[in-house]
Parts: structure tokens; sequence; C-alpha cells
């Protein structure tokens, strides 16, 4: 078992350094900051060499579980392996160019820009895209924006957005920050949107749907055309959340379902880094009508002269990130587009909800299943029928190496234990999954306790979330932490 | 507090009626289902709210939930006292960990709302 090592706080002796610094030989006249404003001593600050310092954390990290290190089927979040060939290339010092760099310079960069941009509108059958979000709920935000701007430029600016209650958890605080009211809609007993419940809830005040599809349940939205012509009629936009794109990526193509606006998850479905790895993109894509309401700025290609430029001003939303968006991370999707080529493109989509199939069909026997339509790339079980708490469960696949899936979410699954495997697992790692699980469903019927009193193999053992989320400490304090 | 003195909304809000004046707190299922309470966001007095309408949010270590007003009207009163210790929506769902009170504008508003009695049999085939 790995061990924590002590706080640094318990580290070193006192007079130890990393760096000494002489006296300034001017004078402390010259220092910018007043003497009054400068903290002299920090007390119990620690006082510790380098090569301490270094290992402290080092050690610390190595703690820390990735995708790199193992099995990570977080649902909803899309932990894919991503292929180091990204990283490799997006470190190539010609992509590095200041972005204030002349036009003329930076061609190849502008290139990558506008090749992205056309891969996202082939996947997606989207017209336009915008690059520059900086992540999923960014593009969200984004989105709904548009669809503000749009519907003001029409002279009907409208304020209600209808989310169901299957979506993703950012979306309503995205459509409340663009200056929306939320109304939620119940999905079905199939876990899905009905038409007719959407139209109950369509008057001249909505201005659009956001819908996840596939669902937080790992369910297609199969009313989606229905639902878009109903909205459309109703003068009303559909927004697609499509953070879930890889479960059909390069099969369906939401512009040909009926979606108005649409955003992508880069570091999900295009394998580029994640959450705390960052940074993320969330692109989004809209339909023809919207085009003159994205973002700036825009890049456009002379086909003719085959040269790069870039547009600043349009009628739309203006700017919405510094400079182009991050960058790199675009290269990184770009890198993954090409060296997958686009005949493999359906086949990561087809793995994906293969491999949670799997998990699906071997675990269906063990576990409550509360929605039994097809599931694509994720699967939400509950925890209905043990005598033992998700999290419980979660806590005991943590002395396995395997990190725990999403628990409690959705919301609409009492006890939601939500996996998503990705297809970059091999079966061999499916298979370890599932005996993990079998043997902690086994211990869960046998001797629960070994449940309730897991992780036994971790540094650190269950850790009081309760305690910590009511009397919340971020820092250090040496009263309190003796 | 008796809980045949109480009336259940669907979303598990709990109810009594003292003349025009509601106490509304949540049922002990629900504190259950919850989980511990780290987090409660309470109503400023004064507002008003439609029967139905989200007015406060109830924060556990799974997730954060709405709790709807079970009636329409005026909020009279907050237990400020959740505020510290959150925790009494679990330890005392019926009395210490009441939420709010409100001043309400239509009797009529508590047909629609459970004895406790017909609340348990909700839970049953829920």
């Amino acid at each position: 078992m790995k061990k924590l090592p002590e706080l640094i706080f318990a580290a070193g002796k006192e007079g130890k350094v990393g760096y000494a610094y002489s006296a300034c030989e001017f004078g402390d006249d010259l220092i910018a900051v007043d003497a009054e404003h400068l903290r002299q001593d920090i007390e119990d600050f620690p006082q510790v060499s380098e090569v301490e310092i270094v290992r402290h954390y080092t050690n610390l990290s190595h703690l820390n579980h990735s995708v790199d290190s193992g099995f990570y089927p977080l649902g909803s979040c899309t932990m894919k392996y991503n292929p180091k060939i990204n990283e490799k290339i997006a470190a190539f010092e010609e992509f590095s160019a200041h972005p204030y760099s002349p036009h003329h310079l930076v061609q190849g960069n502008l290139e990558v820009i506008k090749d992205l941009e056309e891969w996202l509108c082939k996947l997606t059958g989207m017209p336009a895209f915008t690059l520059t979000p900086a992540a999923g709920a960014h593009g969200e935000f984004v989105g709904m924006q548009i669809i503000r701007k749009y519907l003001s430029s029409k002279g009907e600016p409208r304020k209600i957005v209808l989310i169901p209650d299957s979506a993703h958890g950012t979306n309503p605080a995205s459509a409340h920050f663009a200056g929306y009211e939320i109304k939620e809609i119940p999905s079905n007993e199939e876990g899905i949107l009905d038409t007719a419940v959407v139209k109950e809830h369509l008057n001249e005040d909505v201005a659009a749907l956001m819908m996840t599809n596939p669902n937080t349940l790992g369910i297609f939205e199969k009313n989606i055309v229905e639902i878009a012509a109903a909205l459309h009629e109703n003068g009303s936009l559909l927004y697609m959340d499509g953070a879930n794109m890889n479960a059909f990526m390069g099969i369906v193509r939401p512009g040909d379902l009926g979606a108005d606006v649409l955003h992508l998850n880069l570091h999900k479905t295009f394998a580029t880094p994640h959450g705390g790895g960052g940074p993320g993109s969330g692109p989004v894509g809209v339909a023809a009508h919207l085009k003159e309401f994205l973002p700036v700025p825009l890049v456009d290609e002379n086909k003719d002269t085959k040269q790069f430029s870039v547009r600043y001003f349009n009628e739309g939303i203006g700017r919405v990130k510094n400079y182009y968006g991050n960058f790199l991370v675009l290269v990184r999707a770009l890198v993954y587009l090409y060296s997958l080529g686009r005949e493999n493109l359906d086949k990561v989509a087809e793995d994906a909800v293969l491999n949670a199939n799997y998990i699906r069909k071997k675990l269906e026997p063990l576990l409550d299943l509360p929605y039994k339509s097809r599931t694509l790339h994720e699967v939400v079980f509950s925890d209905k029928n043990l005598n033992v708490k998700t999290l419980d469960i979660a806590k005991r696949l943590l002395d396995f190496g395997i990190h725990p899936f999403t628990i409690y979410f959705p919301l609409i699954v009492h006890g939601a234990m939500m996996i998503e495997p990705t297809e970059t697992e091999s079966k061999e790692t499916l298979d370890a999954f599932i005996a993990a699980m079998k043997q902690v469903l086994q211990e869960a019927a046998e001797n629960p306790e070994i449940l309730e009193n897991a992780p036994h193999h971790t540094p650190v053992r269950r850790l009081d979330e309760v305690y910590a989320a009511r009397k919340l400490i971020i820092k250090w304090q040496k009263e309190e932490n003796n | 507090m008796s809980l045949e003195d109480l009336k259940f909304s669907k979303d598990h809000e709990w109810v009594k009626v003292e003349g025009d004046t509601v106490t509304v707190g949540i049922s002990d299922h629900a504190q259950k289902e919850l989980g511990d309470v780290v987090y409660v966001e309470l109503p400023p007095i004064g507002d008003t709210f439609a029967k139905g309408e989200a007015c406060s949010n109830i924060e556990s270590v799974k997730a954060v939930n709405d709790i709807y007003a079970p009636v329409s009207g005026e909020i009279v009163d907050i237990n400020s006292a959740l505020e510290d210790n959150p925790e009494l929506i679990n330890q005392s769902p019926y009395e210490e960990g009441w939420m709010f009170k409100m001043k309400m504008e239509d009797e009529g508003d508590l047909d629609d709302l459970m004895d406790a009695d017909i609340y348990e049999e909700y839970l049953q085939g829920a």
C-alpha cells in the first residue's frame, strides 16, 4: 500500500531554505510595496530544502488515480485515454506562436482552426462552428447567448428555457446565467422525453429546449426529430448538449435531427486532457440562420489563394474568450481525428456503446436497472434491493484500484451508479471490473461490514465527508490540525 | 408533535397548519433519502411564492435538492438555527428541523396535501 506522506508543515528544520537571496544592494526604498503591506515572517511556514519539497509533492502526486494508471469509468465525464501522440504534436514549438503574431506568420495555426472547424461541421451536420469556448459549460452559456441574440434580433426575446430532468446538471445553470427562467420537464418511464409532454409546455415565451442526447441515463432521445419540429413550429429553438457525442460520433449528425445549436466537449469525445489536467474546450455549432451570431474571432479561408484571415467583427455576441480559445487543445483534437481517420470514427462510437452494453449485460442479473431502454455509451443502475448503499460500493471499489463510477447522479435514479467505460478499455479491463463488482456485491450480501468500513487498502481510509462539508477548512491552521 | 397534525406534499414537504400560518419542513423519509444534510438555504422573510415554486434548497452529501412552497403565500419566519446546524433536519425533521413559516393566501391549497396515513401509502407505492 502506498503511504500518505507527512504534511509539509511537519517537514524541514528551522533555517532551511531552497534558495537564499542576498539583501537588496540598493536599499529597501526601491521595494515597490509599502512596508506596512509586506508580511515579514509567516508563522510556521515550512522550512525545507528544494529536494525535500520536490520529493514531498512528487510522492503526493503518486497517490493520484488517473486514466494513465487505472480504470476510470466515471459516467457522464467520459474519462477516456488520451493518446500520447496528441501531446507530442501539440508540443511542437511551431504551434506555440504568440497570439498577437501577424496573420501571415501563423497561417499554419489558422489552418488548424479552420480545418478542425470543417471536421466538426461535417461530423455534426452543423453549418458553422466557434472553437473559442473554454469548456462544455462555457459552450452551453455561449450557445444560449447566441439564441438570445437571435431571438432579440427578430424582436421577440423570449424568457423560458425547457430542460428535461435527465439533462446534464450544468444546463439549467448555463441557461440561467444567460438570463432565462428554467422549466424542468419530466422524462417518461422509458427514460426519454415525450413529444406530447414537450408540446404541453410550449407557449410564446419558450425560447428553447436544452436536450442532452444521449441523455444522462445513456439513452437516445428518439423523439428528437418530432420534438425539434414542435419547437420550430412554436418559434422556439432546439439546443442539443453534445457532451455525449462519443455515443454516436460518425454515425448520427445532430444537424440532421433538427438541432439549432450544439456544443461538443473536445476533452471528452475528442480525447484531449480533462478536468484539472485541462484546459478544456467546448466548441459550439449552429444552424445556418444563427451563423451571423457566432462569437469572434472567426477564421476565413480564401479558397483561391489558400490564405487564412481572421474576422473580428460580425453581428454576433462578441468575444467569449481571449485570443483563439484554448488553441493547443484544438491541435490535440485535430491530431486525434487525423490519427484515427474518418473511417474509424464510427468504430469509436460503436466500441463505446459495445463496452457499456457488455457491462450492462454482465451486471444486470446482480443490480436493479431502472430504465430498460437500449443503452448507448453509459449505463445507470440503482441500489434498490441491496442492503448496502451506492456510496459503500463506490468506496469498496477503491480497494481494487478502480476509480468508482459516478454516484447519485442522475437524480431521477435512486442511489444511481452511472458507469461509462469508454471505448478505450479492453475486454480484459472490463472483465476485471465486472469481477470486482461481483465480489463487492457478494460481500455486500454476506458481510456488509466490509463495505461499510471500506476502503481498507488506500493511503487514507474513509474520510468524514459530512464533517468536511459542514465545517469547511481550506487552509492549514495549527491549532485545528493538532 | 404528532404526525396526525401534519399534511404532506408529493414532494415530501410536511405542513402544519395554525390559523392562516403554515410551518414547513421535510419528511422523515425525505431526510433519509437525502442523507446527511450539510447546508440549508432558506428564503428571505417577506418574499412571496406560488404553490409549487422552488423557494429553498437543501444540500446533502449526495446532491442539492429544491424545496417547493406547499402553498402560495408570504414567508413570515425562517428557522435560522439551520444555518449553523443543518443536521437538525436529519436529527429532528418534524420539530427542531422545521424550515420556514408561510402566511397562506388560500386555504384551498391544502386540499392537494395528504394526511399522514395517505402519505405512508404514497411512499409504499413510490
